[in-house]
């Protein structure tokens, strides 16, 4: 009966007399992704990749991929914590230090998280991801100096809680964040000798292509007197997703070739595995890390 | 300037208004095709906002050159409308009259660099060309950057370059400038002495530019003008023959920007500038910067206003009257324009809180325990609102209610209609910091160290907990929240969980609203600093010492930040590096913070007066 009501009283299907943007449908779901389904619960899914590759006799690369998702009683904050982790320095000590980089880092956070995450009664955090995270890294580097004198790694590492990502970053291993109309953008700086040269002007960008020195670095965990990580916080990318990987793969695979893998392959483990695979086919000349974050909902 | 030489009948007489919105007030300036003239922009009948009026006198007797030569100033204007950068005049406006056009752009305080050159006893110091040199180097990268199309000035000259009263330059004059197109041949446009050769063959490329601005610098170093020079004869004049005073780093910088050959000059712009600081780091100039020619005697009020006791609050501006509580109890209205009075509202207490004007009607608390309502024209009471204590907290509107805190330990929400309580939220000490409102929250501090955020039902959604007295007022931007503590910290929070992101450390406590604009923070502490810090990593990017406390909040202004500071002075510092522009002493400490609108700044200070300043 009201259905007929109101079907009589329903007003004609307005004119579409105003153009708004300048941008079609299809260019605007591009780029805000799909009409993706809602999701009530917002929780973090994440998958990763690793290969030795094809020129190497060790696996000197680590990688560390934690995700919890915690809902009910009204309290749901996604929480996740990602890190890969290159290592050098002979006679297997850059595997070791790597491999203390990831187990020291994540062990510091986590115990710091515990009582937060898993009391009966949540405890609140007394200090900021910043400093938990730094905590953390200066822990890990006294470790690897102690255990394994000599060594280095690179550290790139994701804490998120809830909408922030606090990004921890040493070397030249590196995170970017993907949207969904396919730009990415590199949000870590490399602490490579290369790199600085290029930053003052002393190299070209062709000229850094070819530099014979490509892998030496400036800043090391686990290496040097100075203790100077990048440490900093931004929203986490509505839509997107965030990568990190070691120079195995930004080294030898095109940014354009990464964005197009990442956009084509929906599965995330999928993804991670291509993304190996294209960096493989480029010749594998360095050990390849990959790890690849979502915030759903 | 038209070929009879009519002038004085041809130009327009002060007085005179144009499209029936600009009053003309003096010429200026007298160009190659007409005159440049300052009037006020009567649009804006409270305010004096003064335009420069740019006019283009076409009496060319051929058609087609006639044509040309209002495409060509039409360009002008085409172009400056897409450009958008602090050393580019803004174009507010275009139009034609008669056998006229003209251009109304952004009047710019300040004098042009040949004058300056002229004006001068003796050389300028190399300190001082060097900063105007890396400014220009900005404006240039801006401009050869454009998409799609780089623009490549081809006019760089003293004349063309404006020193404003903060000792910035802005570059003006872009009638010739042009958009270049790879492979396309131009005319020679430009003036003789400062052009490269490439550009006397009809070339202009962003190189060009470079030269003319190595020719500039060479100018204002040497004092000889290179239009009395044969062309390109810079290398018979060494800049340190003429002045010996110029480091060897900076005549090298300037030597191969004047390059003859296109292949041996900087690169780029962005070249050029990174080869200026460098000069400027390794002869220790960067640190000696001069903090500007000008500013010394050319910060003088516009007006000064003087009431009956200390002004310890914030001045809040709303249709061309600015509205400032004192310790005399008084609500006062004074005109934007003039600094006349108009009306004050007497309350029985110091009145600290700077007011909120919403729909015609000022709200402001007032140590008499109120909230008081009063319309902004009339100056009459429409209602007050009574609390339990002293009202020192600012009243933030939003969503139909009024927020604020009171010495009484409540945050109050009244609605801003009806004047009646919709709810007060307990905290066990004086609310002094203002209420922020976002993220459908409200987030305040109190005087035991909680920092709350509220829903819009007044249920506390969480709570965080500093060591001591958080009487600073919040600022909630993106996913973050902002606020300083009398612990000695700034913080940044999760403005969902209130989960501490980053802190910073402060010399010492904090009572400062923090400001933000793109990603840097500025605030100030107990310690006499101001501070900016990077929003995201929380690294500190400058710090400038004032005399002492700084009590009063930053604003950030275009690129500029000013602050008060109970050392008395108001300080305008350069937002990116914090270095000084310019400073304004007043007679008495200054706890409140300034507000700066339509380039005046406003500021009380506990000498009674509030003071209007040029920004």
């Amino acid at each position: 009966m009201f259905d007929f009501i109101r079907r009589m009283f329903r007003k004609p299907p307005q004119q579409e007399t105003a153009t708004t943007a300048p941008l079609t449908d299809e260019q605007l779901k591009s780029i805000t992704g799909a009409p993706s389904v809602r999701y009530d619960l917002q929780q973090l899914v994440a998958a990763c990749g690793q290969s030795i590759g094809k020129q190497r006799d060790l696996n000197e690369d680590s990688l560390l991929a934690f995700t919890s998702t915690l809902a009910g009683n009204g309290n749901n904050a996604p929480f996740g914590l990602y890190i890969v982790a290159d290592g050098m320095g002979g006679h297997q000590s850059g595997e070791v230090a790597s491999n203390i980089a990831i187990r020291t880092v994540s062990g510091s956070v986590l115990r710091k998280f515990h009582p937060y995450l898993f009391n009966l009664k949540s405890e609140p955090l007394d200090e900021s991801l910043q400093e938990i995270v730094q905590a953390a890294m200066a822990e890990a580097h006294r470790i690897i100096q102690r255990e394994a004198p000599g060594s280095g790694t690179t550290l790139t590492a994701a804490l998120i809680l809830g909408q922030q990502m606090t990004i921890a970053h040493m070397g030249d291993s590196r995170a970017y964040m993907c949207y969904p109309d396919g730009r990415m953008e590199l949000i870590t700086r490399d602490h490579s000798l290369v790199k600085r040269l290029e930053e003052l002007g002393h190299l070209s960008a062709v000229e850094a292509e070819n530099y014979p020195h490509r892998n030496v670095l400036y800043r090391a965990l686990g290496q040097g007197e100075i203790f100077e990580p990048d440490i900093f916080t931004i929203p986490f990318p509505k839509g997107g997703s965030l990568m990190l990987c070691s120079d195995g793969l930004w080294g030898v695979v095109s940014e354009a070739e990464l964005s197009r893998i990442i956009r084509d392959t929906p599965s995330l483990p999928r993804a991670c595995q291509k993304l190996v695979e294209a960096a493989n086919a480029a010749g594998g000349p360095d050990n390849i890390s990959v790890a690849l974050v979502q915030l759903m909902g | 300037m038209d070929e009879d030489g009519n002038t004085p009948r041809r130009q327009l007489q002060s007085g005179a208004t144009l499209a029936q919105r600009y009053l003309i007030q003096e010429v200026i300036g007298v160009g190659g095709m007409g005159s440049v003239y300052r009037a006020r922009d009567l649009h804006f009948p409270n305010v004096v906002k003064l335009v420069a009026v740019k006019e283009m006198v076409n009496l060319a007797p051929d058609p087609l050159v006639r044509q040309t030569i209002v495409q060509n100033f039409e360009r002008e204007a085409n172009l400056l409308a897409t450009l958008n950068h602090p050393s580019i005049p803004r174009i507010y406006d275009y139009f034609s009259q008669d056998d006229r056009s003209y251009l109304v752009l952004e009047f710019i305080h300040g004098k042009d660099l040949e004058a300056i050159i002229t004006d001068t006893d003796g050389f300028l110091l190399e300190e001082q060309a060097l900063t105007w040199g890396i400014e220009l180097c900005d404006v240039l990268s801006y401009l050869h950057g454009h998409k799609p199309d780089p623009i490549i000035f081809r006019d760089m000259k003293p004349s063309n370059v404006m020193v404003n009263h903060n000792g910035d330059i802005i570059l003006v004059d872009f009638g010739i400038a042009k958009t270049f197109q790879t492979g396309v041949k131009g005319t020679m446009i430009g003036t003789e002495g400062y052009s490269p050769p490439e550009q006397y063959r009809g070339e202009a490329t962003p190189l060009a530019d470079i030269y003319a601005l190595g020719a500039t610098l060479h100018h204002t170093l040497t004092r000889r003008d290179p239009r009395l020079e044969p062309p390109f004869s810079f290398n018979e004049r060494p800049i340190r023959k003429m002045n010996p005073a110029v480091s060897p780093e900076l005549e090298a910088v300037i030597n191969t920007a004047l390059q003859y050959n296109v292949e041996d000059r900087y690169p780029t712009a962005g070249d050029m500038k990174e080869a200026l600081l460098n000069a400027g780091r390794k002869t220790g100039m960067l640190t000696r910067m001069p903090t500007a020619s000008l500013q010394a005697s050319a910060v003088k009020p516009l007006w000064t206003f003087s009431c009956e006791d200390e002004i310890r609050g914030t001045p809040a501006i709303h249709r061309g009257t600015v509205f400032i509580g004192s310790y005399d109890n008084n609500l006062y209205a004074i005109n934007a324009a003039d600094g006349k009075f108009q009306w004050k509202y007497p309350t029985e207490g110091g009145v600290v809180t700077r007011p909120a004007v919403f729909e015609d009607n000022v709200y402001f608390g007032s140590e008499d325990r109120r909230l008081h309502v009063v319309g902004a024209r009339s100056g009459k009471v429409v209602w007050t609102y009574y609390t339990e204590g002293p009202v020192r907290s600012s009243p933030r509107i939003a969503e139909g209610h009024i927020f604020f805190g009171s010495d009484d330990h409540y945050l109050h929400a009244v609605n801003v209609n009806t004047g009646r309580a919709a709810w007060k939220f307990e905290t066990t000490f004086p609310v002094r910091s203002t209420p922020f409102v976002a993220n459908e929250l409200v987030y305040v501090g109190n005087e035991g160290g909680d920092f709350y955020a509220v829903d819009f039902r007044g249920e506390m959604k969480w709570r965080f907990q500093a060591k001591r007295a958080v009487t600073s007022s919040p600022i909630a931007v993106g996913q973050a929240v902002y606020f300083g503590s009398m612990d000695n910290t700034l913080y940044a929070l999760d403005a969902r969980s209130g989960w501490i992101v980053w802190r910073f450390r402060l010399g010492k406590g904090s009572i400062v609203t923090p400001a933000l604009a793109e990603n840097v923070i500025v605030t100030g502490a107990a310690d006499g600093f101001i501070y900016a810090v990077d929003a995201q990593s929380a690294r500190e990017l400058w710090r400038f010492r004032t005399d002492h406390q700084v009590s009063g909040s930053p604003v950030i202004y275009r690129d500029s930040v000013y602050c008060g500071s109970v050392d008395g002075q108001v300080y305008c510092l350069e937002y990116r590096t914090g270095r000084l522009r310019w400073k304004f002493a007043t007679k008495g400490a200054i706890t409140g913070t300034p507000l700066v609108y339509d380039d005046i700044v406003y500021i009380g200070s506990t000498d009674h007066q509030i003071y209007a300043l040029l920004a």
